[in-house]
């Protein structure tokens, strides 16, 4: 019996030891063994978690300077136009003449507001029901191998540098538009159906999420009630996911909105009204990119784009805000 | 495994910290930032000298003439390049820079290859580009529209020739592009198009050079003026530059780089110039 004890014992000490767990051998327990001292001060394992807090509150600290540091930067630059040199804010949102370098009557971004929206929405409105199909094949119909591998192949668009698509727009997209219908082929819709393929992967891999959240028993009882499995489809997966759905092409139309150095390839950059969609426009990023080297900082014009880069950082909180307004209501 | 990663997260930060550190107390450091037209040549003349003179450290970088300017003057880099007079920029104090001219390059218009034009007078090109000639017919062309390739606001090669050509009169509406490459492509690929491209670009069958009032686009029309559309590439210093970067400039303007590498690239040598330009495009001979 006692040799067991020992042996129990023994077995104890050592799966302790091998779990590297201090100070608590078996043999030390007792009023003789403890150092109280020890027992009183904060434990090594307390200064690991002390360095780990401090570690990750440091890392939050700095990206939320850097967040703030932005923004600050940004919104001083960007009101320095409405307060130093005093561009009226109503005509800035509304007028289409602009041309900083002459004064501050024709800082107008009217034009690439709407070219902005107008290829964000019409890039989304085209991709999303692309999206969708793919993205219901993959995880209603074919089998996990397939989809496994047209999951890669969307990972791979996403990878491919946005360079690259412009340069395939320009040589490409916009000759062919321009043989069908006319014109300099530059314009929103060569940016639209750049922008397609662009935030394709987007709301393909983000809706393939949406779908697999929908839990499997709605699919099973609606097969159970005699549905089909177009029926599921529709009247079940589809509903249920749609909230998740909508977030996906936000964030997609997010990707768009932002997006500049393939667009400015394409577009044609003319700060003009656009009248139809081959006619060569200017988006807000397209003009930032070409133009802001060439601008001497703390001028009108310099200022000025600044005011357009405050715009695109207000319009990505909101598209952020739209994000969680919409899941708010799953 | 928390126990050891902890210390080399720090040595790596600690490293990090004293390369960083290491690079910005670098005396003989020089940061070349601005101007892209003259990014090649920068670029070039760096590496050779960097090649020849160990411990120097050379950084180029692009980023728009209007970059260069702002940042020498914020003392942000040691150089920063300019295809402008710094003095024609609004927000410039350019009695604080000291201006080196180190290169000039001449700037050609180029047409799409189908419109069927060599040539075009000062007058007719500035008809064009303010819009009151539309249709290449009108200058002896094909019967097509044209369309108008401007470079963006505020770069050099179009302040340069808005300056010469436009004289005052405000450019049209049209598309705009930024970079040579790109124009180039466009003007290639799309019918009836007209833009301009510094010289080093021009350099492809691909594309239709212009005669301006007959005179050919080459370089050895620029000396004397004949070819009136060229400009000074500038590396501006803030005030007197410290000895690393005096050095450097010295080394731009030395026979080696202005005979050999300045041609070689397709610029034109400051030495070769028989006349001078001031910031208000008034035209003095040298030594006269």
């Amino acid at each position: 019996m006692s040799e067991k004890e020992t042996d129990l014992q023994e077995v104890v000490n050592q799966a302790l030891a091998e779990q590297k767990v201090p100070h608590v051998k078996l043999k030390k327990i007792g009023p003789n063994s403890v150092d109280i001292e020890k027992l009183t001060k904060p434990s090594k394992e307390t200064h690991q978690e002390y360095w780990g807090r401090g570690l990750t509150l440091l890392a939050i600290f700095l990206i939320g300077l850097l967040v703030v540091s932005i923004i600050g930067f940004v919104g001083e630059h960007g009101l320095a136009t409405f307060f130093s040199d005093h561009v009226n804010l109503f005509s800035f949102l509304f007028s289409s003449d602009w041309n900083p370098g002459a004064g501050n009557k024709h800082v107008g971004a009217a034009a690439m507001i709407v070219t902005s929206f107008a290829v964000t929405l019409i890039a989304a409105l085209i991709a999303a029901p692309f999206a969708i199909a793919v993205a219901l094949f993959m995880t209603e119909y074919s089998s996990a191998k397939s989809a496994n591998f047209l999951q890669s192949v969307t990972e791979l668009l996403v990878g491919i540098p946005s360079v690259v698509y412009g340069f395939l727009g320009l040589s490409v997209v916009v000759p062919a538009i321009r043989m069908i219908f006319g014109g300099t082929g530059f314009g929103i819709l060569a940016a639209t159906l750049i922008l397609f393929v662009m935030v394709l992967p987007t709301i393909t891999s983000l809706t393939v999420d949406a779908f697999k959240a929908v839990p499997d028993e709605l699919r099973k009882s609606s097969a159970a009630l005699g549905a089909t499995r177009w029926q599921t489809i529709y009247h079940v997966v589809l509903r249920a996911a749609t909230p998740r759905i909508l977030t996906a092409i936000i964030f997609g139309m997010a990707r768009a909105f932002g997006e500049a150095l393939a667009v400015q390839m394409v577009i044609g950059n003319a700060v003009l009204m656009p009248y139809n969609l081959v006619s060569p426009a200017a988006t807000l990023t397209s003009q930032l990119t070409s133009q802001m080297g060439n601008t001497v900082m703390g001028t009108l014009p310099n200022n000025a784009l600044w005011s357009l880069a405050l715009l695109l950082l207000l319009m990505s909180l909101v598209f952020n805000f739209l994000v969680r307004l919409v899941g708010k209501k799953r | 495994m928390k126990r050891k990663t902890l210390p080399k997260l720090v040595i790596f930060l600690l490293l990090l910290v004293s390369l960083l550190d290491g690079c910005s107390n670098d005396s003989s450091k020089i940061t070349i930032v601005g101007s892209s037209a003259l990014q090649p040549l920068a670029e070039q003349a760096g590496n050779d000298y960097r090649l020849a003179h160990s411990g120097s450290n050379i950084v180029v970088q692009g980023g728009g003439s209007g970059t260069g300017l702002s940042q020498v003057q914020a003392g942000a880099v040691q150089i920063g390049s300019s295809d402008v007079f710094a003095d024609t920029q609004k927000g410039i104090n350019a009695n604080q820079l000291h201006d080196y001219k180190v290169a000039v390059v001449g700037i050609v218009p180029i047409v799409n290859k189908d419109v069927g034009v060599k040539n075009l007078s000062t007058k007719q090109l500035r008809a064009i580009f303010t819009g009151k000639i539309t249709n290449w017919s009108q200058v002896g062309g094909k019967k097509e529209n044209i369309i108008v390739i401007n470079r963006s606001r505020g770069s050099g090669t179009r302040a340069t020739f808005e300056d010469l050509i436009l004289q005052g009169q405000d450019a049209m509406k049209s598309q705009e592009q930024d970079s040579n490459g790109t124009v180039k492509k466009i003007v290639n690929s799309t019918p009836g198009t007209i833009s301009y491209i510094s010289f080093p670009y021009a350099e492809d069958s691909n594309i239709q050079k212009l005669s301006i009032d007959h005179i050919q686009p080459v370089n050895k029309n620029i000396p004397d003026n004949k070819w009136h559309l060229w400009s000074y590439e500038h590396m501006y210093t803030k005030g007197k530059p410290n000895k690393a970067t005096a050095a450097f400039l010295r080394y731009m303007l030395s026979k080696k780089v202005q005979k050999n590498l300045i041609p070689q690239i397709g610029y034109l040598s400051v030495n070769e110039m028989k006349v001078m330009r001031d910031s208000h495009n008034k035209i003095t001979e040298i030594g006269k």
